[in-house]
């Protein structure tokens, strides 16, 4: 059995808002292997941003965090802040969509680099530029040297994230983080960091999270995948069985919803309704108001279970959660001599 | 480019320039950033032609030429056969009416402030168009077409998801009736499954109100449903131009075939198989020297970094501005059932 590298276990996470509370993660257990490149996808405000933030210990003060979150063993929900400093940057390391989060924009790139090499290791001055320079070229900065001390304004999006991705990949870390690294880059620059990506994980091995909307991305790159739905984890898989079989009816609805690439008339599909208000979250499954199979059983909470593909789903009309559920096979209308 | 097939078009655009002058840093009055490069581009009347390129190559530096907001360096547009580009307020005024915008991020288009019947009723406002009631139910009505239900009508943009702030604020270019709307990247910041139901709303409306669009994209993935013809811009030019289905299973221009090869396809089986764009889009300031592609494109030949491609016609629709594309198009004469690429 492959080792297991992350490891949440009944994670939930509420935001106290004025509004009401938000449960912006309700019940997420999910495990990381070493050396995997787990995507995550899902809807805009599914909470795939804020499942990765209790992870790095990163969520505001009025998020309240349950479950246990365990790295290598240790429980990083019960870690004080000093010990989450320290693993960050060194251990696990973050990719955010807009590299300017992550850049200082009035230091020089390279001098940003060779900081998180010098805040996690006994490095001299010298050998820390050297390094960065290093991985300045490993990560595609044309003349590095020339560009070491270009602040980040002078660089495009693209070579921006690349000295982001230089300044997380510095100390090989175990776990590499990368919340919607691309999106906001072109196609054609989106494809090469991809291929950075996918080269690093190779090279180094790093466990990679990514965290995507585009199916396309994680269809590109990752090893598995899981679908999130309003809080939810609803159906987890190798990322060819998903991509062949979706099963549960929100990936389903995902997969139709993608602009086929067919140029002929017609309207794309659309999954009907709205996303639930979390601050309201109905109870059991989140997507029954919107699902086309909706069953009585589903006004309660499906449980997330494997079945032999592989594959695992929160949804009442597969097997596998029933049997975890309690309960008996679903009668097929119409079926005869069942 | 092309004209659409038929008549006169809605909206022609002939040899547009575009340069800004450099006001700060070392070039200081010294040159000019070429954002768009003498441009031709037809839109017929309910006619969907899509405008994509990599972000940067002057798509909507040249979407703001045709709604007026900045104004050509060079070149001439004209709307419904009268000139626009220069031309009296007269004209202009009424042109303004009859051609609208829409942009990408709906947060920065809409008074955060207002109420969206407000924002929806803003331009009935300002061109005085009915009176109170008149407007109101004009905003009811517009609310309706573009899927709003009515009880969101007080509502500021901050309680409404970002599909519905651009409902809104297509909407609110809808309230003057235009024959044309520029949208710019109007989904790009909108989730995948809500961009399908923006996709779907525009392509109802030019249905149902015979609207022509120009629909500006950095994502050939989302245009191949929604147009009738496509141009690709890069670095201030059209490098080909044609049907959808010309450019997507025909395409001649290596840039046109990079961009389609980019979309990261969901389809884990078909992986990183195809060849990768190397580079990024040159500054256009100094643009290259021949053909502007020249320095990332896998099948550049020697001519390519001295004389600027012109366009080569290969179909009623379809051109492309390449050296090697010209060239092949010429051996294909003679050897009738090779594929034209590689
Ligand atoms: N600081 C906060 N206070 C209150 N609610 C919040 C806060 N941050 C996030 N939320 C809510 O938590 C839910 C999950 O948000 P999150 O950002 O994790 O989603 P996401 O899946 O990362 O979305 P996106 O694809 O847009 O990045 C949403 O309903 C969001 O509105
Ligand atoms: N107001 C302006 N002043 C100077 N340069 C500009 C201005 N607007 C756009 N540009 C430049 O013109 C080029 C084309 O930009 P733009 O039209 O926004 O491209 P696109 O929409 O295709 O991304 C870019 O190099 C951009 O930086
Ligand atoms: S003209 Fe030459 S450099 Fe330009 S696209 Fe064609 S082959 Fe490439
Ligand atoms: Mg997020
Ligand atoms: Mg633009």
């Amino acid at each position: 059995m492959s080792d297991s590298l992350l490891e949440f276990r009944k994670v939930s996470v509420d935001y106290a808002g004025r509004g009401g509370t938000v449960s912006a993660v309700t019940d997420v257990s999910l495990t990381l292997i070493e050396g995997e490149t787990f995507g995550l996808v899902g809807e805009s405000g599914c909470g795939k941003t804020t499942l990765s933030m209790a992870l790095m210990g990163l969520l505001p003060d009025i998020a309240s965090v349950r479950g246990r979150i365990l790295f290598n063993g240790s429980d990083l929900t019960t870690m004080t802040e000093s010990q989450l400093r320290e693993l960050r940057g060194d251990r696990i390391s973050m990719v955010f969509q807009d590299p300017a989060t992550s850049l200082d924009p009035t230091f020089g790139i390279g001098s940003q680099v060779a900081d998180t090499i010098r805040a996690h290791g006994d490095v001299s001055r010298k050998q820390a530029k050297d390094r960065a320079l290093g991985l300045l070229a490993e990560v595609g900065i044309p003349a590095a040297a020339e560009r070491y001390a270009d602040p980040p304004h002078r660089l495009s999006g693209g070579m921006r994230q690349r000295v982001v991705l230089a300044a997380a990949i510095a100390n090989n870390p175990a776990l590499l983080l990368a919340d919607e690294p691309t999106t906001a880059l072109d196609v054609t620059i989106q494809a090469q960091i991809l291929d950075l990506l996918a080269d690093l994980q190779r090279r180094h091995g790093t466990t990679i999270l990514l965290i995507a909307h585009d199916l396309g991305v994680v269809a590109q790159i990752c090893d598995r995948v899981g679908v999130m739905y309003a809080g939810q984890l609803v159906e987890v898989a190798p990322v060819a069985e998903l991509f062949a079989r979706p099963r549960h009816p929100y990936t389903r609805a995902l997969f139709d919803a993608l602009p086929s690439g067919s140029h002929q008339a017609g309207a794309l599909r659309v999954i009907a309704g709205q996303v639930p208000d979390l601050a309201h979250a109905p109870t059991g499954c989140r997507f029954k108001d919107r699902c086309p199979s909706r069953l009585a059983e589903c006004d309660e909470t499906p449980p997330l279970a494997m079945s032999d593909s592989g594959a695992s789903i929160a949804c009442w009309l597969d097997p596998a959660t029933r049997a975890a559920g309690g309960l008996g096979p679903l009668a097929i209308a119409g079926e005869s001599n069942g | 480019m092309a004209e659409p097939t038929g008549g006169r078009p809605l909206l022609q655009v002939e040899g547009v320039v575009k340069r800004f002058p450099i006001r700060r840093g070392v070039l200081r009055g010294a040159g000019a950033v070429h954002a768009v490069e003498g441009v031709d581009l037809a839109v017929g009347r309910g006619e969907v032609v899509s405008l994509v390129g990599e972000s940067g190559s002057g798509k909507s530096t040249l979407g703001k030429c045709i709604t007026g907001m900045i104004r050509p360096t060079a070149g001439r547009i004209h709307f419904d056969g009268v000139e626009v580009s220069g031309s009296s307020r007269g004209a202009r005024g009424n042109f303004r009416r009859r051609v609208q915008p829409v942009f990408q991020d709906p947060r920065s288009s809409l008074d955060p402030r207002w109420a969206i019947e407000r924002t929806i009723r803003e331009p009935l406002d300002a061109f005085r168009i009915g009176n109170k009631a008149a407007r109101a139910a004009r905003v009811r009505e517009l609310m309706d077409l573009v899927g709003l239900p009515a009880h969101l009508s007080q509502r500021k943009p901050s309680e409404l998801s970002g599909g519905q702030q651009q409902r809104v604020a297509i909407a609110a270019a809808l309230a003057l009736e235009p024959d044309l709307l520029v949208a710019d990247e109007p989904v790009s910041a909108l989730d995948v499954s809500v961009q399908a139901q923006i996709l779907n709303l525009l392509a109802d409306l030019r249905q149902r109100l015979g609207l022509a669009l120009l629909f500006i994209a950095h994502d050939l993935s989302v245009i191949e449903h929604i147009s009738d013809r496509v141009a690709v811009m890069y670095l201030g030019r059209i490098v080909e131009s044609g049907t959808v289905s010309e450019v997507f299973t025909d395409p001649r221009h290596p840039y046109t075939r990079a961009l389609i090869d980019a979309i990261p396809r969901p389809d884990p089986t078909q992986r990183m198989s195809r060849t990768r764009l190397i580079g990024e889009i040159p500054s256009p300031v100094n643009p290259p020297s021949g053909c502007r592609f020249h320095p990332r494109c896998p099948v550049a030949i020697g001519v390519c970094s001295q004389d600027d491609p012109q366009q080569t016609t290969f179909s009623s629709q379809h051109r492309a501005a390449c050296h090697v594309a010209a060239a092949q198009t010429a051996s294909l004469s003679e050897l009738p059932h090779e594929r034209a690429w590689l």
